[in-house]
């Protein structure tokens, strides 16, 4: 039961902070590619990475496991995953699509994934750093 | 001049809820998804089979959000111009509950965690498989909200 209170505590800021962000972002780049959503997704892929290191990292120095089992499920499933978003990514892809823009819905399907997954490893490393 | 929705504490306040729903759901359905394949690889028998590394959890929740939200902003978007109703629905379950029910970290994370572990064909299988699946289960969710909307239209013809 508090797994399941952590990762809704983390996951509600991370979608009000996805939000608030993308509305930032959207309001100053209208049209065309979906940067907001984009800029999020690398965000908290970057910020997954440094977590999840820095929470083992922890455990390690011997940090009790129940301890960093609730802070991992805060911060990673609850926050980070709460951040960041696949379906809205994948029907901003679809939009893009149906509007006759098959460049820029590739662009932002397999650019986002490239990235994302790049800012991952970016962010184990400079977990690893700090760990 | 009202505020932007995204400036306005009462809608930020209702993605957080959806968010925390959806978060909550996502680890839930992530935790059952995965269960079948825990109870192989804790039977006897020695090494895990690499199959078993494939991120079942994320890749299930992620093709379910993305079909609900095609669904979704589809059937929103025929009912015409956007009410406060349906911008409360749309920001509340849309960006709220299913962009909390969907995850990119994990999948950055988990393909990263496959790539580390030398298991890249399984990483390319995973995300060409939630790529193609999540775009289809997109597709498949507008289809459905567009035929579920043209027979209302039909219904209401005299």
């Amino acid at each position: 039961m508090i797994e399941l209170l952590v990762v809704a505590a983390g996951g509600g800021v991370g979608a009000a902070a996805r939000f608030m962000v993308d509305g930032e972002i959207r309001a100053r780049h209208s049209g065309g590619f979906p940067w907001g959503t984009f800029v999020v997704n690398v965000v908290g892929s970057f910020l997954i990475g440094v977590l999840a290191t820095l929470t083992f990292a922890l455990v390690e120095r011997g940090a009790p496991e129940d301890v960093a089992s609730v802070l991992l499920l805060a911060l990673t499933v609850g926050l980070c995953g709460g951040f960041t978003t696949f379906s809205t990514a994948t029907m901003e892809s679809v939009r893009l699509a149906q509007s006759g823009r098959l460049r820029l819905a590739l662009a932002n399907s397999l650019g986002t994934l490239a990235v994302t997954v790049t800012a991952a490893g970016l962010g184990m490393a400079v977990g690893g750093l700090f760990g | 001049m009202t505020r932007a929705p995204h400036r306005d504490w009462r809608y930020i306040g209702l993605v957080a809820l959806g968010g925390a729903g959806g978060s909550a759901a996502r680890h839930l359905v992530s935790g059952w998804s995965t269960a079948p394949l825990n109870l192989v690889s804790v039977t006897p028998g020695g090494a895990v089979p690499v199959l078993l590394l494939f991120p079942v959890g994320t890749f299930v929740v992620n093709l379910v959000g993305a079909f609900a939200l095609g669904y979704l902003l589809e059937a929103l978007s025929r009912r015409g111009r956007e009410t406060v109703r349906r911008r409360k629905i749309r920001l509340g379950i849309g960006t709220g509950v299913l962009g909390g029910f969907t995850t990119y970290s994990a999948l950055a994370l988990e393909t990263q965690h496959l790539l580390t572990q030398g298991a890249a064909g399984l990483a390319l299988l995973y995300v060409v498989l939630t790529l193609v699946g999540g775009t289809t289960a997109c597709l498949g969710g507008i289809a459905i909200a567009a035929r579920a909307d043209r027979h209302r239209e039909q219904r209401s013809r005299p």
